[in-house]
């Protein structure tokens, strides 16, 4: 199986209601910053749709968004471009990108430490039906490839597997490890 | 680009009806050519929005990031998908829902491909359409295939094409119709998609359904073609037909539609509009886009020739088949409930009890109701849409549709399963109360992602609908009840023409500095199908927008007469006073320090219409040309006051002067010396700004200007209130487009 469209959430502490207001001029002044590596083109605003997508950095192969779906609010790498190499680079390069703009949000001055990755919960979904429908033979085939990159990612540390079963979502899987690591560590075990 | 998209036609070819699927493939190859550089680039251009592909702000490849305009670096800068269109600068796609009619299976797709294609939002328009944003070209085949497997089509989203056709989400359940609509409407829909007498417009045709003249829930006063049932007793017996209007539309200037005919019978609805397409397509202007619409011609030919030739064409026209034989069918057309009718035995929460207040509609079949499902500005998420799905299969034998208003109605709700309804709803954040009230906003997409946005209407809704409905139930009920309806410029998508508070997109400079505002329309009506248009009152700072509304609303508490609405309020107010109680709102504060109040809501950039800039020999230039605006501006009020007054003919000749003062304004820019010659003045502003044109609008070209040439043509002849009413729409117009001018004049100078 391919897998493509690789999303990450990476889930965030979030003890009270989380004020997603001041990531818009934050996403706006990363446009402004726009580095060489990917273009970046917009700033798309749902804070006021109940748990939807919160606030989106709109970028031409893949959006970053601090996403509230199912009211579990997270910093979402939603790769759209078709990526090269073998389905452990995609999961490599999937989790290295939501991981960099996490960091990136934790410093952020403008943000005071708001947005902070809780240190054990990643989601990871395959954002195509097709690719990858929700069903059991997809989550045997995704299966060897996942533990062995969880594995790498929480450095043996362990973690249990929670999929999502409705036929109707994407393919989905809620990875909650056994130890606590902040997305520095994760960063460095990829 | 989906990887996935080369495997969906395989995979979907026996779900989807031939011509569907034929219809994409074409597509599909009509890309591939594109890319090939086989096909024209204008060309290309109508047929993707043939096809509902339309294009988004930034597809130019530049954007102002707040400190710059930006050049944006995508991969092939050499593609386009049309004129100044970047092929991989994201577009939107738009889906056509004939009378906002969708089933579970239907709305699961959509979630499906809002989630896949777009952002995870599936955005409810003002015309029953869904639309989906930031979409790749290259995905669209992918995602019409999808829409076909459940006999959805976006053929004529878009483009000078037969748009949506628009219907009453009550048709069928409303106590107050003539009788159910819909099979008509589908009739008509189905009839005109692709047929040959449709593909010559100009420009864009919208029809409408109402099934009475009462009510505002499809608009049919404000179409290319309004349809409302009506009946009339013939030998004893009740017989269905239709008044047919047509011309209508809001726009820049609101028109509205001309009654063609009072009754006809159902047989004659599908070959009379197809005469109408005819006559349309055979004398409709165009060339000149800004005169292309029906309204245009018909206001040409005046009602009377129009309906003569199109009575003529009828006459000509082959008999064909589809004309009459859904007809029998659409006598017998009854929606089945899924469940018996029971009554509402529960009282519930008080917050179930506001819901039921505001958003339950009782249908005229006993025991059942239409409940409505408020979405914020239109959006809904994927997971929210899945929720609907299950909602109409469990409660509603999936009758769903989407809304003018941009909401859902469910209808055929037993009352015994309200409570179960709500607290469903209200699991998914659906289960807001205030439908059709102040906090259910109407908005345009604005300058979030429309190309013509000049202020943030959707930034604008969020902000008021928030401290609105932080205090909605402690405002008077009068209030609770009013509609603000927004738009992101004077093309009035978000219908703002017929809202008691009204706000559309314009730019001021402020301090040398470009400032988002919204002209406030106030007194619009919309009852009786949207039945009186507002006027503009005064141009205000979009920061200033929420102590607009305040004001107004507690002005309208405080001064209002025992059963006053709205409108009479504002009539017996007078304009005068209104905009003195706004004035103050109109000026910048005094301490400039916080940057916030020259930026637009929702959007931390500095403010821009393009480039913009600030420095003394342009604030000089600048300032001497709007003083002579607002002169300008003062005058047309004085027009409007007039016209108020009854004065048709006093008012006729100052809004003709407004123009006259703006257009004197730029030309006294590059020839001091012009007299007040209109003459001249017109003469000059001809050969300096339209011929060159310097004055031309970016997206309109010289529309604003000819509206200055055809009142200075008409100038001596006398005036009626229709044409007054419209002279003064576009005076408004032509003076907004002069500020535009100076502004982009300004920065020039400074660049
Ligand atoms: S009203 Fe203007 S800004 Fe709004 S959608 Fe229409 S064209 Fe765009």
């Amino acid at each position: 199986m391919v897998l493509q469209h690789i999303n990450v959430k990476l889930l965030l502490d979030h003890s009270g209601q989380i004020d997603f207001e001041p990531l818009v001029p934050v996403f706006h002044a990363w446009i402004q910053e726009q580095g060489r590596d990917e273009l970046l083109l917009d700033v798309a605003d749902y804070r006021h749709v109940h748990a939807g997508p919160g606030v989106i950095l709109i970028g031409l192969e893949a959006n970053y968004s601090v996403d509230n779906s199912g009211n579990r609010p997270g910093v979402r790498y939603n790769r759209k471009a078709a990526f090269d190499g073998s389905n452990q680079d995609r999961l490599k390069q999937a989790a290295a990108a939501a991981l960099k703009v996490c960091r990136r949000l934790e410093s952020d001055p403008r943000l005071n430490s708001k947005f902070r990755f809780n240190g054990r919960e990643i989601e990871i979904s395959i954002n195509d039906r097709l690719l990858a429908p929700n069903t059991a033979q997809t989550r045997d085939a995704i299966q060897p490839e996942l533990s062995p990159f969880l594995d790498r990612l929480f450095s043996g540390a362990g973690f249990d597997l929670s999929y999502d079963e409705s036929r109707r979502n994407l393919f989905s899987v809620l990875v909650k490890s056994h130890g606590t690591f902040s997305a520095e560590e994760l960063m460095k075990n990829l | 680009m989906k990887t996935s998209n080369p495997l969906w036609r395989e995979q979907l070819i026996r779900k989807m009806p031939e011509t569907l699927a034929r219809e994409v493939d074409i597509f599909e190859a009509e890309i591939s050519l594109k890319k090939m550089g086989k096909l024209d680039d204008r060309l290309f251009a109508e047929t993707r929005l043939r096809r509902g592909v339309y294009g988004q702000r930034y597809d130019n490849g530049e954007r102002h990031d707040g400190k710059k305009a930006q050049q944006m670096a995508y991969p092939r800068r050499d593609l386009t998908k049309g004129p100044n269109t970047l092929w991989d600068a994201p577009g939107m796609q738009r889906i056509k829902i004939p009378g906002g009619g969708l089933n579970a299976a239907q709305l699961e797709t959509l979630a499906d491909l809002a989630e896949e294609y777009s952002d995870g939002i599936a955005h409810v328009t003002t015309r029953q359409d869904i639309q989906l944003h930031y979409i790749h070209i290259e995905d669209t085949p992918a995602l019409m295939r999808r829409l076909a497997a459940v006999g959805i089509t976006t053929r004529e989203a878009c483009g000078n094409s037969v748009r949506n056709v628009t219907t009453c989400p009550y048709a069928g359940v409303c106590q107050d119709e003539a009788f159910d609509v819909t099979p008509y409407s589908k009739a008509l829909a189905r009839f005109l998609l692709g047929h040959p007498d449709v593909q010559e417009f100009g420009r864009k045709f919208k029809p409408a359904f109402s099934g009475c003249n009462q009510h505002a829930c499809a608009l049919a006063n404000m179409h290319d073609l309004g349809l409302v049932g009506v009946t009339r007793t013939e030998n004893g017996e009740e017989k269905r037909g239709f008044a047919m209007y047509v011309g209508g539309g809001l726009g820049a200037v609101p028109y509205q539609a001309k009654l063609f005919d009072p009754f006809f019978p159902p047989e004659e609805l599908l070959p009379l509009a197809q005469a109408i397409a005819r006559v349309y397509a055979q004398l409709g202007e165009k060339k000149n886009r800004n005169r292309a619409r029906i309204k245009f011609l018909i206001q040409d030919l005046g009602i009377e020739k129009f309906r003569e030739l199109v009575l003529e064409e009828r006459k000509t026209l082959e008999p064909d088949p589809r004309w009459t034989e859904y007809i029998q069918e659409a006598l017998q057309v009854e929606e089945k409930p899924l469940k018996a009718a029971e009554k509402l035995q529960a009282t519930g929460s008080d917050a179930f009890q506001r819901w039921l207040k505001t958003n339950i509609r009782p249908q005229r079949q006993e025991g059942y109701v239409v409940a409505t499902v408020t979405l914020p500005i239109g959006d809904a998420t994927s997971h929210q849409l899945r929720a609907l799905a299950d909602i109409a299969r469990c409660f509603a034998n999936e009758s769903i549709r989407t809304t003018v208003e941009q909401n859902f109605v469910i209808r055929w709700v037993s009352e015994s399963d309200l409570p179960e309804l709500y607290a469903a709803l209200e699991a998914v954040g659906l289960g807001a109360p205030g439908a059709g009230g102040i906090v259910d906003i109407v908005s345009c997409p604005g300058t979030d992602t429309c190309k013509l946005g000049i202020s943030s209407s959707r930034g604008l809704a969020a902000e008021l609908r928030r401290r609105l409905a932080e205090r909605s139930f402690q405002l008077d009920e009068a209030v609770q009840n009013l509609h603000i309806k927004i738009s992101g410029c004077f093309n009035s998508c978000g219908q703002h023409h017929v809202a008691d508070l009204g706000f559309y997109g314009v730019s001021r400079k402020m301090s040398g500095y470009a400032v988002p505002h919204f002209q406030v329309v106030l007194g619009g009506e919309w009852e009786n199908n949207g039945g009186t248009y507002g006027v503009p009152v005064v141009a205000v700072p979009s920061k200033n927008i929420p102590e607009v509304v305040t004001r107004l609303t507690d002005s309208y508490v405080a001064g209002r007469r025992s059963g006053e609405t709205f409108q009479q309020f504002v009539k017996r107010t007078g304009k005068v006073a209104l905009k003195k109680l706004l004035e103050d709102l109109t000026r910048p504060p005094v301490d400039q320090r916080d940057r916030s109040f020259f930026r637009d809501w929702g959007d931390p950039r500095e403010y821009t219409l393009g480039d913009m800039g600030v420095g003394e020999c342009a604030g000089e230039v600048v300032s001497t040309i709007d003083f002579d605006l607002a002169a300008a501006e003062r005058q047309l009020f004085e027009a409007q006051v007039a016209f108020e007054n009854g004065e048709v003919e006093q008012a006729g000749k100052t809004a003709y002067q407004s123009m006259l003062r703006a257009a004197q304004a730029l030309v006294r820019t590059e020839f001091p010396r012009v007299t007040n010659e209109p003459d001249q003045i017109v003469g000059e502003f001809r050969t300096r700004f339209y011929d060159t044109k310097n004055f031309f609008d970016p997206f309109v070209g010289g529309k604003f200007a000819q509206y200055l040439f055809a009142a200075h043509e008409k100038a001596g002849a006398p005036y009626t209130a229709d044409s007054v009413r419209y002279l003064i729409g576009e005076a408004h117009l032509f003076i907004e487009a002069s500020h535009n001018y100076s502004n982009r004049a300004g920065a020039s100078v400074l660049v």
